[in-house]
């Protein structure tokens, strides 16, 4: 990114909060009990190289304006990516006719004034890449080259890309509060595909970092993304069974994101959810602990105050022990439930898993015989009743040892029994993205094969 | 051609900033100064969106929103260049054209000026513009209905959530070779889902629909028919037993089934996929995919359906292309790109999410022509299988032909006759080899009823499905049961 650009996203963020802090006396003025308003402004760049040529080049740069609005205890929203001053207008205005329309409920509002974010931290969110477009190209070629190069099984490629946005945003309410973060994110990519007596199989890798520095290098997630795909060919189904099943660590954190959908204020409040009333009961074996860490450095979800403006604190547990601590809830579901808000408007930040001490190959080891899930397909998961049937590739393992890839098939179970019956939590992280957990062995799912 | 479109369309994307016809000159001529450059084109899209909810007997909130903008594209080659700008005036859009010189750009832009013809297919659709043609009062009425009639259905029911949305697009399409193409695209969804209770146990249903039309479309008929059927689904889940696991007969029902076509087959015949050899289907035109008794199209042309268009976003009229006929492979769906590297027509399924995403190959309606059982028929010709009504998503891997699709509403067939409901399942096989089992095909070919979202690549689309109800002979069926 050249410093040409770099200027123009510092006096296009003096310009969100200037269009902040308009919107809502806008608001005000039309006689508004309460409103609030978040802003973001971004550039980014993609590239993808595939067969060691730049196949597209795609440049980015949003604008949006989101208002929400208040009238006894009736809400409007409305976006749009006009930040004129005109636009702001036109935006509110659409919020305040639909405030019109809407039914009363008590609970809507802002979040309660005594909450609101303080201090001010400084969490390292922002680091620009220094990189020309034709740079970012090179490293997508070097990408995939490393991945063609892995092994001669790799007969085709999806390409190699590589991704960065940097970009600010502004949240602020009538309460006064106002906030304006820089942050960026910085990805590499690549997919190939590999062939063996006539079968195709594709697999990828990827890092995502908000430093480009920290990203794994472009060579290792080629060879990676190749590893991966060589190591499927031959894949076959198995026979229908039970089995334990071990999830890979990239893919473990699916069912921590399904367990904090369940215990999401909205889903409670609505009795939509396997979690209802499970406060304070045991849903995990002793020795897991789930927490959130939203003031790490330089993390993906890092931030000191939720969407709603309320202070996130440092460290908050959501499973101890195995016991279910508390919801994840904003104002709006706090109020609806009788509680507080866990500052969680905008979902949790930067969860941890804790292990039980056990590397990859010690976790192999513990399964003895059983699956090894690296790839979970479809949707088949009902959060009312926990009742979970996904489509999954992987391995068969036996004595602890990895025997043959393993594809068309299904595992099941509910996850109430599935939370339960976890044997083990490795330590072989995924750090990537908002949740760092190992791989997870589960006791006994159900295998549909042939 | 549709001369009040092509108005539209002016006074909605260009007469706004003063654009003239010299400043889309200027921005062409930028996007083909590469050396080698096959086409160009230029987006422009005014989006209106608008959204209700309702939960606990109570329309809480609701959202508007406008997006709007311009994306720009040179391909040359296998390259593709891409930019947008959310501003239309003239200078941004010609900074924002300056992308190309990613791809190559070579000294001065072109000084060639284009005589444009304004070209556009009859309108599948009327060009409405649904956010406004009704009241708002009207509209909270219309999700305040749902909540009543599915509360009064049943007394089981303990929450009811409901959804309505509409959108209003205005599109110009310009390009390099000297068209401007107008679309006028009004599209509404109404959802509503129940949650039932019985002895402590909770369970969920849901309903929608709709297509190109006005909030008209959702009478009290058709808005009663929504709530009641939410509440039957949900109803029968109550009722499931634990799913069965392992291969077996598979009976799929008639309309929203037609999922299984969009991803065992679809997805796989996209022409970009087989123009990179990445498909389980890739070269294999002309050979037999499927059983004879499928013949699978992909059509644009219906009206006011939610999947059709009158133009695809390249500008090109939307068709009713066999993709495979009596089991035999006869095409993929092809965008500009694709079609012109691999030589083969262009069949109107260039489809882009928005100004701000390049267009690919995507389906438009999906479905499978009827056949000659009666479904009555193909049911008692099970012995002991799975018959599927109802789905949820589904996904699909092109390169292995895995796909899976996870059912909603399903019973056990036994001896012939279907039995007890079973809870919701994923089903999983390989495009191909699946569809090669298709051993009887119904006669009571439906669409879905006009709710469906395609992903790819981070982009959704809206599409349709359908299909007869149909027998697969052998089908991995992931339920608990062994």
């Amino acid at each position: 990114m050249s410093s040409l650009e770099a200027k123009q996203e510092n006096e296009q963020e003096l310009n969100l909060a200037a269009a902040a802090e308009y919107a809502i006396a806008y608001a005000k003025s039309q006689g508004m009990d309460e409103s609030e308003v978040s802003l973001h402004h971004g550039t980014g760049v993609s590239v993808t190289a595939r067969q060691q040529e730049l196949e597209t080049v795609e440049k980015h740069n949003d604008a949006q304006l989101v208002v929400s609005v208040y009238k006894d205890h009736k809400t409007g929203s409305a976006s749009s990516a006009d930040l004129s001053e005109a636009g702001i207008r036109s935006s509110v205005d659409a919020a305040i006719s639909i405030a019109r329309f809407t039914g009363a409920d008590t609970c809507l509002g802002l979040a309660d004034v005594e909450r609101m974010a303080k201090d001010e931290l400084e969490l390292n969110l922002h680091y620009p890449w220094q990189k020309s477009v034709a740079e970012m190209v090179e490293l997508a070629i070097e990408c995939e080259r490393a991945a063609l190069q892995t092994s001669e099984l790799i007969s085709n490629s999806e390409g190699a890309s590589v991704n960065s946005y940097a970009g600010s945003a502004v949240y602020a309410n009538s309460h006064g509060f106002l906030s304006d973060t820089l942050g960026s994110q910085h990805s590499v990519s690549c997919s190939v595909i590999g062939e063996q007596a006539g079968a195709m199989q594709r697999d990828y890798w990827y890092d995502s970092n908000r430093d480009p520095v920290k990203l794994q290098s472009a060579e290792s997630i080629g060879r990676r993304a190749a590893e991966r795909t060589v190591a499927r060919l031959g894949a076959r189904q198995i026979a229908s069974r039970q089995a334990p099943v071990m999830f890979e660590a990239s893919v473990a954190k699916t069912l921590i994101s399904h367990l904090i959908g369940a215990i999401k204020g909205g889903a409670i409040y609505k009795k939509a959810s396997f979690m209802l009333d499970k406060i304070d009961s045991t849903i995990f074996p002793d020795f897991i602990t789930i927490a959130e860490h939203p003031h790490l450095p330089g993390a993906a979800s890092s931030a000191w105050h939720d969407g709603e403006g309320v202070a996130t604190p440092s460290y908050r547990p959501i499973v101890e022990a195995g016991v279910l601590q508390s919801y994840v809830l904003g104002s709006y579901t706090a109020r609806k439930l009788g509680l507080e808000s866990t500052a969680n408007s905008g979902g949790v930040r930067n969860l941890t898993v804790s292990s039980t001490g056990q590397d990859f190959e010690q976790l192999l080891s513990q399964m003895g015989s059983g699956l090894l899930v690296t790839e979970l397909v479809g949707s088949g998961i009902n959060m009312v009743t926990g009742d979970y049937s996904r489509g999954a590739a992987g391995f068969w393992v036996e004595n602890g040892e990895i025997q043959h890839p393993v594809e068309e098939i299904t595992i099941a179970g509910n996850l109430n029994e599935l939370f339960r019956h976890i044997v083990a939590v490795g330590t072989d992280y995924d750090e990537r993205g908002n949740t760092k957990c190992g791989s997870i062995v589960i006791e006994n799912m159900t295998i549909a094969g042939s | 051609m549709n001369e009040q479109h092509f108005a539209t369309a002016q006074a909605t994307l260009l007469e706004p900033t003063g654009l003239s016809e010299a400043d889309i000159n200027a921005v062409m001529n930028r996007l083909t100064n590469v050396s080698g450059c096959d086409f160009a084109d230029m987006y422009f899209q005014y989006s209106k969106h608008e959204s209700w909810s309702l939960d606990e007997g109570v329309v809480k909130t609701g959202s508007f929103n406008i997006d709007q903008g311009v994306g720009l594209r040179s391909v040359c080659g296998e390259k593709t260049a891409f930019a947008y700008s959310e501003d239309l005036h003239a200078p941004l859009i010609l900074e924002a054209a300056d992308v190309v010189s990613a791809i190559g750009r070579q000294g001065q832009d072109l000084q060639q000026t284009r005589t444009w013809r304004k070209q556009g297919a009859s309108p599948l659709y009327s060009a409405i513009d649904p956010i406004g043609a009704k009241g708002d009062a009207e509209k909270v009425a219309i999700l305040e209905r749902a909540d009543r009639v599915a509360r009064a259905h049943d007394s089981r029911v303990k929450e009811v959530m409901a959804n309505l949305a509409a959108v209003y697009e205005v599109v110009l399409i310009v390009t390099s070779d000297g068209r401007q193409i107008p679309d006028i695209r009004p599209l509404v969804r109404l959802n509503v889902s129940v949650i039932v209770e019985q002895d402590g146990k909770r369970e969920r249903g849901s309903m929608g629909g709709g297509g190109r039309h006005s909030f008209a479309y959702f009478d009290d008929a058709m808005v009663d028919d929504y709530a009641q059927e939410a509440v039957r689904r949900a109803l029968v889940s109550l009722e499931a037993i634990d799913s069965p696991a392992g291969t077996m007969e598979v009976v799929l029902g008639s309309g929203w089934p037609g999922i299984l076509l969009h991803e065992a087959v679809g997805h796989g015949l996209e022409g970009d996929f087989n123009r990179k050899g990445t498909s389980a289907f890739s070269g294999r035109i002309g050979e037999k995919v499927a059983s004879e008794h499928c013949t699978v199209v992909d059509d644009g042309t219906l009206a006011d359906r939610r999947g059709s268009l009158s133009v695809d976003d390249e500008g090109n009229q939307t068709k009713n292309t066999v993709l495979i006929e009596n089991g035999i492979l006869k095409g993929y769906m092809q965008d500009e790109h694709n079609a012109r590297l691999m030589g083969m027509d262009l069949t109107g399924n260039g489809r882009r999410e928005s100004f701000a995403h390049m267009p690919m190959p995507r389906m438009t309606n999906t479905y499978m022509h009827a056949g000659e059982h009666d479904p009555e028929e193909i049911i008692k010709s099970v012995k002991k299988g799975l018959y599927a009504v109802n789905f949820g998503g589904g996904q699909v891997d092109i390169t292995s032909g895995k796909f899976v699709f996870s059912s909603s509403e399903a019973y056990l067939i036994e001896d012939g006759k279907i039995t007890a409901p079973v809870k919701g399942a994923t089903l999983i096989g390989n495009g191909p080899e699946a569809m090669q089992t298709i051993s009887m095909v119904g006669n009571d070919m439906a669409l879905d009823s006009g709710v469906g979202v395609c992903g790819k690549d981070g982009q959704s689309v809206p599409v349709g499905v359908g299909q007869p109800t149909l027998k697969m002979d052998a089908l991995t069926v992931g339920g608990v049961q062994l």
